[in-house]
């Protein structure tokens, strides 16, 4: 199977793991992840006004570069997620932003908002598959208790979203069982890490990862997973000893591929 | 505070989308925003001020570069009115006017260490340049 790819700024520069361990393991799963011709940075975050068209048209151009594969198009940040879906979702719903848009883009044939969105977790369950995964386990993660973080962007706006219950998701749990550890689930899984307001008032996205952090260590967490840079950052620089790792690092471990990828 | 601002006020709430009428004043927004603590005004009083044109102190107020743009307003509230909206759209109707950005590339490197992820700068310029 091959899925149209767009990796986002943050994994060609700070989170170079999360991309390349994504790609690594898309390839163990039998996905090829083809790289979109000169993608664009989605801007890290959807505005919600509805006559702000500029700062979407490069999501716009990464899902019409899909349509015009005919592939899925799929990112493994979860702020790119969330601003290509939101995206399309307006070109889908909002006849004059997709309207404006296309007439800027002048393309001719115009993007009609028909491209699949898939974050890589949904790809892994709805077009690989949790038990097909779970086949390919060569070094189960037993033992470990591993609490998922979701943050906003990956379940937000849920009806945009549809990725999973918004307040009582699976999605990540399913995926750590079928790495073979044990899911911790906690009460702040899903509240905000602070985000990009780190920039201006470190210590107000310090109180609100702490508090995660924290959270999920009093469930007993040994690790934390989460598909977001900027979560990342939030919850290292702020949180307990509880070590913050992508999921895509956990998920070519027990797939067996990161000590080849180290060893490269 | 009537009609000085009815103009502003009807873009703000055309560009939102949100109707703030719909809002039954349950609080539930303002109950679950992160970013609670740190608001002058909160997101259930974004409500009934753009409601009742009262935007000047909104326009003037932190709280607009306080919300971390999560959705937990917009997903929790049980009236669909979806607070956060109302917040992006006064901030833009600030940051739209001419030398209204409220970060400039010139504050950056003051902000930047070894670990900050690019997504958070283009996450806030997004949010707070024009």
């Amino acid at each position: 199977m091959i899925v149209s790819y767009f990796p986002g700024c943050t994994l060609k520069t700070k989170a170079q793991d999360l991309d390349m361990y994504a790609r690594k393991c898309a390839e163990v799963l039998g996905v090829t992840l083809e790289e979109i011709d000169n993608w664009q940075c989605c801007g890290g975050v959807f505005t919600t006004v509805n006559n702000d068209a500029v700062t979407k048209l490069s999501s716009v151009r990464a899902l019409d570069f899909a349509r015009s594969k005919t592939q899925p198009l799929v990112s493994v940040c979860s702020a790119c997620h969330n601003v290509l879906k939101q995206t399309n979702h307006a070109v889908q719903t909002d006849k004059a932003f997709a309207d404006k848009v296309n007439l800027y883009m002048g393309n001719e044939s115009p993007y009609d908002g028909s491209t699949q969105v898939y974050h890589y977790l949904e790809m892994l369950r709805d077009l690989v598959g949790f038990d097909a995964i779970k086949e390919k386990v060569v070094n189960p993660l037993k033992g470990k208790k591993i609490a998922a973080y979701y943050g906003c962007l990956l379940l937000r706006p849920s009806g945009v979203m549809q990725m999973d219950d918004p307040e009582n998701p699976q999605i990540f749990e399913d995926l750590i069982r079928a790495l073979g550890a044990e899911p911790v689930i906690y009460a702040m899984r899903n509240e905000c890490c602070g985000g990009y307001v780190t920039m201006e008032s470190p210590e107000f996205a310090a109180k609100k990862s702490k508090a995660i952090t924290d959270n999920a260590a009093s469930f007993g967490a040994d690790m934390i997973v989460t598909a977001c840079p900027l979560c990342k950052y939030n919850l290292e620089k702020n949180g307990n000893s509880v070590p913050v790792v992508y999921f895509t690092e956990l998920l070519a471990e027990a797939l067996g591929v990161k000590e080849d990828t180290q060893n490269a | 505070m009537h009609n000085d601002n009815t103009r502003l006020t009807q873009e703000i709430i055309r560009a939102s989308g949100v109707n703030p009428s719909k809002c039954m004043k349950c609080g539930k927004c303002s109950a679950t925003c992160p970013a609670y603590d740190e608001m002058e005004y909160h997101p259930h009083q974004f409500v009934y001020m753009v409601e009742s044109g009262d935007l000047e102190p909104l326009m003037n107020s932190k709280s607009l570069y306080k919300c971390l743009s999560c959705f937990a307003c917009i997903d929790r509230c049980p009236r669909g009115v979806e607070p956060a909206k109302l917040v992006e759209a006064v901030r833009f109707a600030v940051i739209r006017q001419q030398g209204a950005d409220h970060m400039t590339p010139d504050d950056v490197p003051a902000k930047l260490n070894e670990d900050i992820p690019q997504q958070a700068i283009v996450s806030a310029f997004r949010k707070y340049r024009k």
